[in-house]
């Protein structure tokens, strides 16, 4: 592979003092991120009454949000672990993007989690009369372990850029941030010995990050299916959310990508071929996911258990939940096959167009997931409020979902502007990777 | 080993009950109230000599734990203590299906009780109909303190717990209000307080999971089978206010039931009446027995009459459903 030709000084445009339209889109984004922290006040002050659940649904979107931004940190954290691991060339350009994904994603969606509590006071009963037995301790465990993990190889693979941008007298920037690349780099000289010590250690962070993060995602799947409910009490479940999330990780990063590559003219390093090879992967996904869904349904239906089959008849019932699962087999299923199945409909844009689809289809998926089974118990619901038998999202909660992915996008805005959105160092390597390691070799080797 | 040890005074006390239960229906009074009377005022001792009337007319005397409220009103207990439950008891109900007309009194009763509000039902009526062709019946539901119950095992702070007495119960000082439990149940007993719990006409006393009262917002709340009740020997508020006596409530242990009126032997009311546990395939292993509703004493229609038409609505699905057209 031909060596790409990259400079930390290709980047100085983006890394520089920022111009007024960027200060502006920080506002709007920080403005968008403090509305959902006053309705999350306002939720704290007047109780969870100002949101949509009641006694049956009696968790909603923030679930739904939860398991679908751990989802995007998940396949964030597989794709720069397997580039890693496998020194996989042409992945390299992506790494920062997917690494960015995984924290970001991983510190906008564990809070979620969290709005669902009632008493947000007593939080710190978690750690202190925390219960093995409780799939929520195993996830409030599983999370930090991997937020830590994720954030470590984050700034692992920032170390030698910072280090470049600290040898960079011409940038012009602020002074405490010359003073803080200079912290960050710890002393990096790009010595053999330097050198070798931070590739062991991106190693062993990558290899430690693939299991935690199919763990952590395993057993958020266990919050539900370890519950007697019918439509989440499924032995498929685990498998089933690390390959959704994976399918929509996989899908946020070719939306990153296509932004990015618009916006700061990455046209030199973000290629077609990336477009393609993520094509691929998505094509693959789909299968796999479809296959998945279908398993799922298919178990589900055929014997016609009572309660089972008044879930299926809600989630294809038009009075209920018929238009988002229709919504959801078109966008994660029939729109993906289609476009890129055929050679004619390929093109950068339309990937990029039908990964928005599935990216918004598996956020539907998330939501049926979470509120039709819990609209369908055992002792069939018999209340005359209406509110109180389904399930309606409130300016509460959509205000701080819409608040969540404007506080994702601020973190990749500013992180692309304190260093460079490629890893210039790594990109700048990527001819001369060493080889994979090798289980056994054999004789003569 | 300590286990072991239980397990055999346990044993023991089970046949002394036993022994006790026949006596005090011999003689006609309730157990419930009689073991109430019977004690001695040795507060101090951890078992008791009682003497009791055995079937064949003789009086004995036998030993059993001394339970650890003697006093009326009871204080009932905090901390460690509210968790471990009244030793040598086995709390169990028994709802008679063939008396329940939905005359809503065991709710009213319960809401009064535990300070809820009228949209509140820890309690709650539903129509049921087990397959097209049945005939419709009601079918109140309260917490089965489940022997394997799916709440506690996912309750990430312990805040609600088992007890030896078979109670399934929530500290509300405890509970961060996950609501995983309130998903976990498959009976939807559990509720939780989305709004702040209205002003207590109770007086104000310090709070034990066994009163359930105050509530807290944002904590979860539910049916506690009146824990403070059964301490001092009374019915639950929905056993003592049903006007048909369609509750019976009492000790497995001392196989004595009692609503209010009559006393029955548990183990021959299940016996004869067929009783059985609400969805007992998915292993819950409730403490709450139903007898079918055979040779009813009412109409189920009887049951709607004074209900308002918005509240009738909502049995239509039930009522008019047939052979799945």
């Amino acid at each position: 592979m031909e060596p790409i030709n990259i400079s930390i000084k290709d980047f100085r445009n983006s890394l520089e003092t920022p111009s007024t339209t960027w200060y502006l889109w920080v506002i709007i984004l920080t403005g968008i991120s403090l509305f959902g922290m006053y309705a999350l006040g306002r939720q704290i002050i007047d109780g969870q009454i100002i949101t949509g659940m009641r006694d049956n649904a009696v968790w909603g979107i923030y679930t739904a949000n939860f398991i679908f931004f751990m989802g995007l940190s998940y396949a964030g954290a597989l794709i720069s672990s397997a580039g890693q691991l496998l020194r996989i060339r042409w992945i390299k350009p992506l790494l920062r993007m997917a690494e960015l994904l995984t924290v970001s994603s991983l510190i906008v969606g564990a809070p979620f989690i969290l709005f669902c509590l009632g008493r947000l006071d007593r939080i710190h009963y978690l750690f202190i009369y925390g219960r093995i037995q409780s799939p929520i301790t195993w996830d409030v465990i599983a999370i930090s372990t991997d937020l830590v993990f994720c954030i470590a190889f984050l700034y692992f693979t920032h170390i030698r850029d910072f280090a470049k941008l600290r040898d960079y007298p011409e940038l012009q920037v602020a002074p405490w941030r010359k003073k803080m690349y200079k912290f960050l780099a710890l002393g990096y000289k790009g010595t053999p010995e330097q050198k070798k010590y931070l590739h062991q250690a991106h190693d062993i962070m990558a290899a430690i990050i693939i299991p935690t993060a199919v763990i952590a995602y395993s057993l958020l799947s266990l919050l539900f299916s370890m519950s007697l409910k019918p439509g989440w009490h499924s032995t498929i479940f685990s498998p089933y959310f690390v390959v959704t999330a994976g399918y929509s990780g996989v899908a946020i990063l070719v939306v990153i990508m296509w932004i990015y590559r618009k916006t700061n003219h990455l046209e030199k390093y973000i290629t077609n071929l990336h477009f393609n090879y993520l094509a691929f992967g998505l094509v693959l996904l789909t299968f796999i996911y479809a296959y998945f869904s279908f398993s799922e349904y298919l178990t589900d239906w055929y014997n016609q258990t009572k309660t089972l089959s008044l879930l299926l008849d809600k989630l294809f019932d038009f009075n209920h939940f018929a238009w988002l699962s229709i919504l959801h087999i078109v966008f994660a299923f029939v729109v993906p096959i289609i476009v890129l199945g055929f050679p004619w409909f390929r093109s950068i844009n339309s990937v990029t167009l039908v990964s928005l689809f599935v990216v918004i289809a598996l956020w539907v998926k998330r939501y049926l997931i979470v509120v039709p089974p819990l609209e369908t118990p055992f002792i069939p619901i018999q209340d005359i409020r209406p509110e109180y038998a389904e399930y309606s999202i409130s300016w509460v909660e959509g205000s701080l979902s819409i608040a969540g992915i404007t506080l994702m996008i601020l973190i990749f805005t500013v992180a692309s502007k304190i260093a460079p959105i490629i890893p210039v160092s790594e990109v700048a390597d990527a001819h001369n990777l060493e080889k994979p390691k090798l289980l056994f070799k054999t004789k003569g080797e | 080993m300590k286990k072991e040890q239980d397990k055999g005074n346990r044993r023991k006390f089970l046949k002394n009950s036993i022994a006790m239960g026949a006596a005090a229906l011999a003689t006609g009074s309730g157990v419930v109230l009689a073991h109430k009377n019977n004690v001695s005022e040795d507060v101090g001792t951890k078992t008791e000599k009682i003497k009791v009337l055995t079937t064949d007319g003789k009086v004995v005397e036998i030993e059993r734990p001394v339970d650890e409220c003697k006093i009326d009103p009871c204080k009932p207990p905090i901390g460690k203590e509210a968790k471990q439950g009244i030793p040598g008891r086995s709390f169990v109900m028994v709802i008679d299906l063939a008396r329940c007309k939905n005359a809503r009194k065991c709710i009213e009763g319960c809401q009064k009780g535990h300070n809820l509000t009228p949209d509140q039902e820890w309690l709650k009526v539903y129509l049921m109909k087990d397959h097209p062709d049945g005939e419709p019946y009601w079918f109140p539901r309260q917490c089965f303190h489940c022997d394997n119950p799916p709440c506690v095992k996912v309750c990430p702070v312990g805040a609600t717990f088992k007890r030896q007495d078979n109670l399934v119960l929530i500290d509300v000082n405890r509970c961060i209000g996950c609501k995983f439990c309130v998903v976990a149940c498959p009976y939807s007993v559990r509720i939780f307080n989305w709004e702040k719990p209205p002003e207590s006409d109770i007086p104000k006393k310090e709070y034990s999971p066994e009163v359930s009262v105050p509530a807290q917002t944002g904590t979860v709340s539910k049916c506690d089978f009146c824990a403070d009740r059964s301490r001092v020997g009374k019915l639950p508020y929905c056993a003592s206010s049903c006007p048909m006596g369609a509750i019976y409530f009492g000790d497995k242990n001392e196989d004595t039931v009692f609503n209010g009126s009559e006393t029955a032997r548990f183990s021959e009311l299940i016996k004869e009446r067929s009783g059985y546990r609400y969805l007992e395939e998915l292993g819950t292993k409730p403490n709450v027995y139903y007898l079918p509703p055979v040779n009813r004493m009412f109409d189920y229609e009887s049951g709607l009459g004074d209900l308002p038409e918005a509240k009738q609505k909502v049995y239509d699905e039930i009522r008019f459903s047939n052979n799945g057209k």
